[in-house]
């Protein structure tokens, strides 16, 4: 018995095995998204941090100890029209120096695609309170009194004020919610749109945070006025969301 | 044909089975899953040997004391004094660290200062300690080889009657990584199965606001049912340090004064507080945060009213705060007679 039971195992390995060889005429592509991180020229890694070696564009000189941040929602848009959204998300951990290289899950198929974007956070849809295991185990969910969910980014580090005094600020980007108005929130994540790739292989495509600009564009960043309990400062948080807009950029595409 | 062989000659082998870990069903929902090695699967002989070895004082050098002297399971594992004193009557300077929900530790970095990697590493540490348990395995390994019951319970947890720092250290650690504590008020609370009162209500809210308390960043939240995140951080206890913590272990100067965030469930048993036991009550852990705070070039920038002396809570959010802090009691854990010897 055992003896017949061996033999119909190894054919239908071998069964396997062909139909596997058959599949390959579809080769599955992933895309990998890298991140590095800048302040304006300079590369930034957490060999820096801890270090009030940065000016931000206030003139204030200023330190990094914490930067992590949230990557959802990536968009293919296929040259046929096709959308193709992956629900992956990813955590860079700039100070672990985790999640600094995202590879999705699902892979799509070879072609020109005439648009690539992911989201910085989650958006509404996706921004739903405790549901994310691994980053409730991490510890960046955002408290139901400021809109429950997610965190977008959380920065943390310290400046020198205008006593000359070394301060803490705390640059943490979450929706930004009206404790007078808390039934209408104001979804903070953006859509970073790297624009059309052509996707023959396994794709990488090479993105940079330029630290600065969260201190820079438009809204020129006072941390003294600005640095700590920006969780429930609505305004803050729109003005992050505007400044948001200029930090990342593409530095290349390889494949 | 070579599996089958195999089989056959192995067919007398006593094989463990496997422990069914009981995992509470927050954090089923709320945690993702715990870790254990994959060279120590938990099994139901492993942990029991486990559990046997704890609460042995043949692991010290004279006999007189046991892992659970300093890790009482009446007080969640940990001990009422600020230093425990070792079998010589020497004390040492960290607080005994209560012991639970360590499967769920994923940096794998044990001890206040992270020093020892893998629950297995941690478990070497205090028998070769002088000022702990002051023996050595060699000799651990040899009392227990003597004994008429260890050879038997080793070889039906681990294949061998052979006995070692190795196969102790993963039956202890089997032991350790059993130890949960999810069954708080707060956890009955969340689950629907209790009320809280208005004080630990408001004080959860003090937990969450970030104007008042802001504890939730390093201390878990109902989302994060830890209550740590089990990262180290320099909360501002001194203006300069004694103790290196982290930094004594990575060598960088940027993690002196940085200790890991404990949980803060169970807290009804674990006083002293802090690393060294500084605090006696809750009260004063909380008046620290709130007005006694020590400026130091490594404080962590998530203290933020660091330069104020803290978070200037008032009387009424100190109670609240301090309700809701002991709602995470887990009786249960305590008092759950397959965690007592």
């Amino acid at each position: 018995m055992k003896t017949k039971i061996l033999t119909l195992l190894c054919i239908a390995l071998i069964i396997s095995s062909c139909s596997e060889d058959n599949d390959l005429n579809i080769e599955p592509i992933s895309i990998t998204l890298n991140f590095s991180h800048s302040w304006g020229e300079n590369e930034v890694t957490n060999a820096d941090f801890n270090d009030l070696k940065f000016t931000n564009d206030n003139g204030d000189q200023m330190s990094i100890e914490h930067l992590r941040y949230l990557i959802s929602e990536i968009v293919l848009t296929h040259e046929s029209g096709v959308i193709t959204t992956l629900d992956d998300y990813n955590l860079v951990d700039l100070t672990n120096n985790e999640g600094l290289i995202f590879t999705t899950s699902a892979s799509i198929l070879p072609g020109d695609y005439t648009s690539v974007s992911f989201r910085f956070g989650f958006s509404d849809e996706n921004n739903i309170d405790g549901v994310y295991t691994d980053l409730n185990t991490a510890s960046f969910n955002v408290p139901t009194i400021l809109g429950g969910g997610y965190h977008h980014m959380q920065f943390d580090g310290k400046y020198i004020d205008d006593s000359d005094a070394e301060a803490p600020f705390n640059y943490h980007v979450i929706n930004a919610f009206d404790l007078t108005n808390i039934n209408d929130p104001v979804n903070t994540s953006f859509q970073l749109n790297i624009g059309a790739v052509a996707v023959g292989g396994n794709t990488n495509i090479n993105l940079n945070m330029d630290i600065s600009e969260w201190f820079k564009t438009p809204n020129t960043w006072n941390l003294n006025e600005y640095d700590v309990d920006l969780m429930s400062n609505y305004e803050a948080q729109l003005l992050m969301n505007q400044n948001g807009a200029s930090v990342f950029s593409v530095v290349s595409i390889t494949q | 044909m070579i599996m089958s062989c195999s089989n056959s000659e192995t067919e007398d082998e006593y094989i463990p089975i496997p422990y069914s870990l009981e995992v509470p069903q927050i954090f089923q929902e709320k945690l993702i899953e715990p870790l254990i090695p994959t060279n120590n699967p938990l099994t139901e002989e492993g942990v029991a040997l486990g559990k046997k070895l704890f609460f042995d004082t043949k692991l010290s050098g004279n006999n007189t004391q046991s892992c659970a002297s300093c890790h009482n399971p009446r007080n969640a594992f940990t001990d009422e004094t600020r230093f425990s004193d070792g079998v010589d009557g020497n004390f040492g300077t960290r607080n005994s660290m209560p012991i639970f929900n360590l499967a769920w530790n994923f940096s794998d970095r044990f001890a206040w200062d992270g020093k020892e990697l893998g629950l297995e590493r941690q478990a070497l540490e205090p028998v070769k300690n002088p000022i702990e348990m002051h023996s050595n395995w060699d000799e651990v390994a040899s009392k227990l080889q003597q004994d008429t019951q260890y050879p038997t319970l080793f070889l039906e947890a681990f294949g061998t009657s052979t006995i070692d720092s190795t196969v102790i250290t993963k039956a202890i650690a089997q032991f350790e990584r059993i130890l949960i504590s999810g069954n708080s008020k707060f956890d009955q609370h969340l689950a629907g199965n209790a009320t809280l009162t208005l004080q630990e209500l408001n004080g959860f809210n003090v937990f969450m606001d970030e104007t008042k308390g802001d504890c939730f960043h390093c201390h878990g939240s109902d989302n994060n049912p830890l209550w740590t995140d089990n990262d180290f951080h320099n909360n501002g206890l001194d203006a300069t340090f004694t103790d290196l913590g982290l930094g004594a272990v990575t060598g960088d100067p940027n993690d002196n004064g940085k200790f890991r965030s404990p949980s803060l469930r169970n807290l009804a048993f674990t006083a002293p507080y802090m690393h060294d036991g500084r605090f006696a009550t809750l009260e004063e852990v909380i008046d620290f945060y709130s007005e006694g705070l020590q400026i130091s070039s490594t404080i962590d920038p998530l203290m933020k009213k660091v330069n104020q002396g803290g978070v200037q809570l008032t009387p009424q959010d100190k109670a609240d705060l301090k309700a809701f802090l002991l709602s995470l009691t887990d009786n249960e854990f305590v008092s759950n007679p397959n965690f007592q010897n």
